[in-house]
């Protein structure tokens, strides 16, 4: 892809840092938070429910200006963060930290479902084998929810890789340092003639979006596969 | 080891409330589905809390008031009715999940017949070497009390008789106290040391095989094709017209029995297939035909269960029509003579 501009390159290689850095910080809340909903009851598990599915119904503008509220470098958490040396706003960080807020409805959802669908039996089974609930977790729910995590993870990844409206709004649009791929792409439409810069890059992020697609397949029918052997 | 156990649970169908204490050996907890059988398991091993009551097993108090030990730190052993393996792990892993170590693999793998089953996964075993591999896994852990939970019932006849013998072993073995979920009659009958009859969430009656099921106070909760007496023998002659002839207390029985001369043989006679006369029957094709008196008798609806003590103290049980007592004027301390159509092999260990 050498016909692409420093800017474009810099667009591509920031949006992949920042859902990778989103994902896989993300996925460890994700699967606490779906368990905890798939397979405990307690008070105020509407208000957890309803919580984690809000950037889901919120409009993204919305969701990126609580996000500046809340940890812009005024804000309440921001500050405190800042003393800590962890800066989120007009960071990349920040579209980080927006990307991964927008896709932990869908995370949480896939590996919820994955873990729902396990078999409470087995996880009694274990705990009368002595396993205690940490071991249980460790050894049972979780390798059974492999595929859903799985899931969940690459389409939290999809999600971030295409979020848009919350980060311009918490971290602007900075090139080279918050202009991901969409928020490129908006920029050089946004410009009269750069069409053909901005369809390379609309392009590249199909592109991107099938390839996590097939590799999570990929992944998926390996781990079947090997479940069976 | 001795199994305490009193238990009151409000479920929104019916409620438990019951104790018992099993002794060392094989425990059966016995009844219809839906009686409360696999609850009272699930509160032994800690996966139902029960509202009141307590548990102790070997003088340990795993549940009473303010005491509450989890599942895992119960060391109860348990065998589930779906066997419930682990579907990511290998049959070897399965067995070794909750083993301190790999010592005792060699020795169950062998006991189970499931060594050649080491290195694959549940998804393709049949349904009796999944049942045998949880058996084993439940086992290696070495619990201080096993339970089964209906282990046989999701199998067909000839799966049933390909896992019986193995828990007959480990019941003869008895290294480890058994508490045994059933309904079936005749799974009991082979395996239990002790009964415990659970009906309505209610602990009918408690005792040996031979007195919980001749009790014709109890036959109203096995129903009246359960009900009949268990007689122990041994096979001395086996005749070659094909009937073996086993000595019990009640006297010869003459069977068709395939039981090698000199074993043990356990039977059951139904309360159906039991006969009654006043006279000695001449003429007839029954071959056994024993000299009894009558212990007492039980009135339910048209038909009555009557009590006969046969060669000494040995119970069987009778079921036969009001009109027909009448009509023999039977009472208590009646000589009679019991004619058994049938009698069916249970044990033959």
């Amino acid at each position: 892809m050498g016909g692409l501009t420093v800017q474009e390159w810099q667009a591509v290689e920031l949006s992949l840092r920042v859902s990778a850095v989103a994902t896989l910080c993300s996925l460890p809340f994700g699967i606490a938070v779906a368990h905890l909903l798939a397979r405990r009851e307690f008070r105020g598990k509407a208000l957890v429910d309803g919580l984690v599915h809000l950037p889901l119904i919120l409009p993204p503008i919305v969701t990126g200006y609580l996000l500046l509220l809340t940890f812009g470098r005024r804000g309440p958490v921001g500050a405190l963060l800042e003393k800590v040396g962890i800066v989120f706003a007009f960071h990349w960080t920040g579209a980080a930290l927006a990307a991964a807020v927008m896709a932990f409805p869908l995370m949480v959802r896939a590996i919820r479902l994955s873990i729902e669908a396990i078999d409470p039996g087995l996880e009694a089974a274990a705990s009368t084998l002595g396993a205690s609930p940490r071991r249980v977790f460790l050894t049972v729910t979780l390798p059974l929810a492999l595929p859903g995590i799985l899931a969940g993870a690459v389409l939290a990844f999809a999600k971030a890789m295409g979020e848009f409206g919350a980060t311009i709004t918490f971290v602007s649009n900075i090139p080279g340092q918050t202009q991901t791929l969409p928020s490129a792409i908006y920029s050089l439409l946004q410009v009269p003639g750069a069409e053909p810069q901005a369809f390379r890059l609309i392009m590249i992020s199909i592109l991107l979006a099938v390839g996590a697609i097939l590799l999570s397949e990929v992944l998926a029918a390996r781990l079947r596969k090997a479940r069976l052997t | 080891m001795s199994l305490d156990v009193a238990l009151r649970h409000r479920f929104p169908a019916a409620d438990l409330d019951l104790a018992f204490t099993a002794p060392p050996g094989v425990t059966a907890l016995f009844g219809p589905s839906g009686a409360g059988k696999t609850s009272v398991a699930n509160a032994v091993a800690g996966l139902l809390r029960p509202d009141a009551g307590h548990v102790r097993l070997n003088g340990r108090t795993l549940f009473e008031d303010g005491t509450w030990t989890p599942p895992h730190l119960r060391r109860v052993g348990y065998v589930f009715q779906e066997a419930r393996l682990f579907p990511h792990l290998t049959v070897r892993r399965n067995l070794l999940y909750g083993a301190p170590d790999d010592r005792g693999l060699a020795h169950i793998a062998d006991l189970l017949d499931i060594a050649p089953l080491l290195p694959r996964r549940p998804a393709n075993l049949s349904g009796g070497e999944r049942q045998r591999v949880a058996i084993g896994r439940a086992l290696l852990q070495a619990p201080d009390l096993l339970i089964l939970d209906e282990p046989l019932s999701a199998l067909d006849a000839a799966r049933k008789d390909d896992i019986l013998p193995y828990l007959e072993r480990l019941a003869a073995e008895a290294s480890i106290p058994m508490l045994y979920v059933s309904h079936s009659l005749a799974e009991v009958i082979r395996l239990a040391s002790h009964v415990a009859l659970i009906a309505n969430g209610r602990l009918a009656g408690f005792g040996r095989p031979e007195d919980v099921f001749s009790d014709p106070l109890l036959a109203a909760h096995l129903g009246p094709r359960a009900a009949g007496a268990v007689v122990s023998g041994d096979v001395t002659a086996q005749d070659p017209d094909g009937l073996a002839v086993i000595a019990t207390p009640m006297g010869d029985l003459v069977l068709p029995l395939p039981v090698a001369v000199g074993q043990p043989a356990r039977l059951r006679i139904m309360a159906e297939d039991v006969i009654i006369a006043r006279a000695r029957p001449e003429g007839l094709s029954a071959l056994n035909v024993l000299p009894a008196r009558v212990l007492d008798l039980h009135a339910q609806g048209a038909t009555v269960m009557v009590r006969l003590t046969c060669g000494g103290d040995q119970l069987l049980l009778a079921r036969i029509t009001r009109r027909s007592a009448t009509a023999l004027d039977l009472a208590p301390g009646t000589p009679v003579h019991a004619i058994l159509k049938s009698a069916a092999l249970v044990v033959q260990s």
